[in-house]
């Protein structure tokens, strides 16, 4: 298949471009890799980096299972290239605990039993992380529009935007001095 | 996705050196639609441009009253910056009514105008389309063609632009800054993007060698006065089968002055200053708002199945401009 002006003919032998060297801060620790050009962020954490909890769904960045928060905002790591994010700061959901003890989020997906088969609930959580940092929802409507880069084919969308507005009550207690 | 070279810009230079001649290569900003388009192998670039790094990210007072956007600047933070959501409500509005939350975040401003038609068969490599291999023939025009265009189409392409954005921007008539090896230069809205005609291949008048600096907005925001009504398959995360963008100036019940763009129709933003021109001076009613429908309207074709656009693109047009009026009552 051939186009007029960006075409690689059926065949043609890539160059060797190397492998690039990335830097991250992967949920706090600071991790030195190697990647080449086309390894996307979502490939890089599950691949090499054995952080599985990151989801591959539809890898067309339709779904949301595969959202991290790079730099505190939320992203489709399935479109984005490992090596357009060295030096970031990026977060998983293996990477919102302390210790033991849940992130606010997380407690609450649990509380209000916001999940089934558990695929999207990763990227839901830290979809969710990112809409509370956001600080734009105010109604269950805006819930619903906020979350709506992340499906959920076992359909708990009532549950999971129970659980946001849990998370966002107790997060506003625990900021509060 | 195909195999490539990342090479990274530090500067606008930087950047036009490293594609200047160099045909396979692609600038890479959000990748929000370009690394989809490579999983899809519909574009197969040999080396991609990372051009995140650029100092394009600021929006700042054009000087005349108006706002210049950096290319670099996120849909995200364009659509929730307090100068363009006080200054160009419409604006923020059509940004906030595409995509998702974490798509928003990715995406740039440059990039927006740059993306790709959503067209089924533009993006299965197993089918001929026009678009993606020039001559292939278009099986759009005899198959699946629901969402395809019903204004300003061509025997080769039926293909629809699929932002909201740019059905804004091109309402508030903004200018798409560029620079390239000829240097730097500003191209009217409506000229930006094209009609498929004999090349659907090319979509805008931006050549290969040339980048996207900025976007800016006329001090004319229609703040008062204006309305993005986008109707869509689902309630959110879904392209647009018709979107409406309409800004009015009024004089009491009387429009002083009419800017309406349509997306999901056509090719490009979709305006038709001839009809817009029947609004000027005339009271606001519902005869006025449906007389410029049928005028905007007057040349649509349907293709098999979207003959219903033709009354649903006359009916947003209609409700968009009641709703632009109603806002300062509603105040």
């Amino acid at each position: 298949m051939t186009t007029s002006t960006d075409a690689v003919p059926q065949g043609h032998i890539p160059p060797n471009p190397g492998l690039h060297k990335i830097v991250l801060t992967l949920n706090g620790s600071r991790r030195e890799v190697a990647a080449a050009p086309w390894t996307t962020l979502l490939d890089l954490l599950r691949e090499d980096l054995q952080m599985t909890g990151t989801k591959k769904g539809c890898d067309h960045g339709q779904c949301g299972a595969c959202t991290v928060l790079v730099d505190g905002k939320r992203i489709n790591s399935c479109l984005t290239l490992a090596a357009m994010k060295d030096g970031c700061d990026i977060r998983t959901v293996e990477g919102l605990a302390e210790g033991d003890s849940l992130h606010p989020v997380q407690q609450a997906f649990i509380d209000q039993d916001a999940f089934q088969c558990g695929y999207c609930t990763p990227g839901q959580i830290c979809s969710a992380v990112g809409l509370i940092a956001e600080g734009r929802a105010q109604t269950d409507d805006e819930i619903r529009e906020l979350m709506s880069g992340n499906l959920c084919r076992c359909g708990c969308y009532p549950n999971i935007v129970a659980a946001v507005r849990q998370a966002q009550a107790d997060t506003k207690t625990t900021e509060t001095p | 996705m195909n195999q490539f070279e990342l090479a990274r810009a530090d500067s606008v230079a930087d950047a036009l050196a490293k594609i200047a001649g160099n045909e396979h290569a692609r600038f890479i900003a959000g990748g929000t639609n370009l690394l989809d388009l490579m999983k899809e192998d519909v574009t197969r670039p040999r080396m991609l441009i990372d051009i995140t790094h650029l100092p394009l990210s600021k929006i700042e007072d054009a000087g005349n009253g108006g706002l210049r956007i950096g290319a670099m600047v996120s849909n995200a933070d364009l659509a929730y910056d307090d100068k363009v959501s006080q200054a160009y409500p419409l604006l923020s509005t059509a940004v906030l009514a595409g995509a998702s939350p974490q798509l928003r975040n990715m995406a740039s401003t440059g990039g927006n105008l740059l993306q790709r038609t959503r067209c089924y068969y533009f993006y299965d490599t197993g089918t001929a389309c026009n678009k993606r291999e020039p001559g292939s023939g278009c099986p759009a025009r005899t198959g699946v063609n629901r969402i395809h265009a019903i204004l300003g189409a061509s025997e080769s392409c039926v293909a629809v632009h699929p932002s909201d954005m740019c059905v804004a921007l091109a309402a508030l008539d903004a200018v798409v800054h560029v620079n390239g090896p000829r240097g730097e230069r500003q191209i009217a809205f409506e000229q930006f993007h094209q009609l498929p005609g004999d090349t659907p291949d090319i979509d805008t008048s931006l050549a290969p060698d040339e980048i996207i600096t900025a976007v800016e907005l006329p001090a004319q925001g229609y703040a008062q006065h204006h309305s993005y009504i986008k109707v869509r398959d689902r309630q959110s995360y879904a392209f647009a089968l018709v979107s409406v963008a309409a800004g009015l100036e009024m004089d009491g019940d009387t429009v002083r002055s009419a800017a309406v763009a349509l997306g999901g129709v056509a090719h490009k933003p979709w305006r038709n200053r001839e009809a817009e021109a029947l609004l000027v001076g005339k009271k606001a009613s519902d005869e006025q708002f449906q007389a410029f429908a049928d005028a905007v309207l007057q040349d649509a074709q349907a293709l098999e199945h979207n003959a219903f656009k033709i009354n649903l693109a006359r009916r947003t047009i209609v409700r968009a401009l009641q709703r632009a009026v109603a806002m300062e009552s509603a105040e």
